[in-house]
């Protein structure tokens, strides 16, 4: 009996395992691999091309985006408007790629037992934030919100400057003085002040809250 | 539709993609041809005598095969995803984002303009316009003012007739469009541990709380000396500057001496964000109307 190509792949496991993962390999080239070479989803411009007002994070809220992830947020809260009016009534207007791109990873999420943060910068007071932080049925009765009352000790400002120059490598534009002055700008400021700096900073490139 | 930073791009998805359907294509052409005579045997042999026939897939599994290609074709046709190409459909995710919001402004705008032609005392008893404020209030106030909208410690209850910026139906509608900053500097300073102590006990005296009136007669000249200016001198307040009546037993941050003792202490920043420009000027209305209502009920209610 004659060998044909397919008995010899499904005979040589090198050739198998090649030709498998060109194969599944495929959709990761076309569908991932070209969004690191697009203008919209790789500078901070919207669809139209308009320049976003987006910036590189703070020290305080680059501490505070890290305090988010710590405690899990993304697990209830998306970070993500999808262009429906549903959504946009809501939160404001959609996401656009160009947002993210100080984002690593993203904070998107998947799921949404709380409501979608992506443009809640502006939205409450910083005072209203504490308060709902301390313990969101102070001021949401209907809330199911655990509390995060530890948030008023003081953030840990060691590895701020480690941060942004991993950062930094990664092409976030700091400047040598930006991650200098870094540790002096979370003297004395506790996990709260960044969480609410971070939170109070999400989504104004397009937000209508100033 | 993409903006790839170079031609390449645009040519690399196009010739991966047809590649891959033209290889597609290539897997199924070959395994079309229709066997006759006696199937072969694969040749392997397990457990002594067990063998395997070397079918080939049965023809409906062979034409799902076919459809998956002759859909991605027609797909790719229609829809944007062969490279730069926007598709003949000239579909796009924020073009029906667009179109569903024309829907929807067809459809709300003339509800939304009759109430806005309607004074807001009208609209404030109007059942429709109720429902639709209250839904409003509950999507974007109610976090802050409660979905009661009697609010909470530093967040105002809308439902009384205390307004520390002014309940008429144009105050409330700038409170929403702008919002509103209030400060009360910290008075701590100023006063030392005693005064602060004097001035609540004059301000508590006001309402009628406990209170020693010793020091609240010291209180007297200390308030008239610092508070006056933004809380007038009969202690009931200016509306212009967001500075709180502390006569109408409404406390926004509760009425115990300790909280006032803060207050007077360390002083107060709140702040309400502006919605006018997120909820622009037909929901601000309606929105404004729900509230005026809320403190303003009809007779028959």
């Amino acid at each position: 009996m004659a060998q044909s190509k397919h008995e010899f792949i499904e005979r040589s496991v090198g050739w198998l395992i090649v030709l498998t993962l060109l194969t599944v390999s495929v959709g990761g080239l076309v569908e991932i691999v070209p969004l690191f070479f697009q203008k919209t989803t790789t500078t901070a411009i919207d669809r139209t091309g308009k320049p976003l007002n987006v910036k590189p994070y703070e020290p305080l809220r680059l501490a505070g985006r890290d305090i988010y992830v710590r405690e899990g947020c993304y697990n209830c809260h998306s970070q993500m408007i999808r262009p429906f009016r549903a959504e946009t009534e809501r939160y404001g207007h959609y996401s656009v790629a160009g947002e993210y791109i100080y984002d690593r990873p993203f904070q998107w999420g998947s799921k949404r037992t709380g409501p979608d943060l992506a443009r809640v910068g502006g939205r409450y007071s910083d005072e209203w934030h504490r308060v709902h932080l301390i313990n969101p049925r102070d001021v949401v009765p209907e809330s199911n919100m655990p509390a995060f009352p530890w948030l008023q000790r003081p953030v840990k400002a060691d590895d701020i400057e480690d941060k942004m120059r991993a950062l930094q490598t990664l092409g976030h534009p700091y400047t040598a003085e930006e991650i200098a002055g870094a540790r002096a700008a979370l003297e004395g400021k506790s996990e709260m002040d960044a969480i609410v700096a971070y939170l109070q900073g999400l989504g104004i490139a397009l937000s209508n809250f100033k | 539709m993409a903006d790839f930073i170079s031609g390449f791009w645009n040519a690399y998805v196009m010739g991966l993609v047809g590649l891959s359907l033209l290889f597609c294509l290539f897997v199924l052409m070959s395994n079309n041809k229709r066997e006759t005579g006696p199937v072969e045997l694969h040749g392997h042999v397990w457990d002594e005598n067990l063998a395997e026939y070397n079918n080939p897939l049965p023809r409906w599994w062979l034409y799902l095969f076919w459809i998956t290609l002759i859909f991605a074709v027609v797909y790719l046709v229609m829809y944007p995803g062969f490279g730069n190409t926007k598709g003949a459909l000239g579909w796009s995710a924020v073009g029906q984002y667009e179109t569903e919001m024309r829907v929807a402004e067809e459809r709300y705008a003339p509800i939304f303009a009759k109430y806005q032609g309607m004074d807001v005392a009208a609209v404030a008893i109007d059942e429709e316009a109720r429902g639709a404020g209250k839904r409003l209030f509950v999507t974007y106030c109610a976090q802050c003012h409660g979905a009661d909208a009697r609010g909470a410690k530093g967040f105002p209850n809308l439902t009384d007739k205390a307004w520390n910026w002014g309940g008429e139906a144009e105050t409330i509608k700038t409170t929403i469009t702008g919002g509103r900053m209030g400060m009360m500097p910290p008075f701590g300073p100023v006063l030392g541990p005693e005064g602060v102590k004097d001035v609540v006990n004059y301000v508590r005296s006001l309402s009628g709380f406990a209170h020693d009136s010793l020091r609240a007669q010291r209180g007297v000249e200390l308030f008239q000396q610092n508070c006056v200016a933004c809380h007038g001198p009969e202690a009931k307040g200016t509306q212009a500057m967001g500075a709180p009546n502390l006569t109408d037993g409404d406390w926004l941050y509760g009425s115990t001496e300790a909280v006032m003792t803060e207050t007077v202490q360390n002083g107060r920043t709140n702040r309400m964000p502006g919605f006018g420009e997120f909820l622009g000027e037909a929901k601000v209305h309606l929105l404004a109307s729900y509230v005026y209502g809320l403190s303003n009920q009809p007779a028959a209610k």
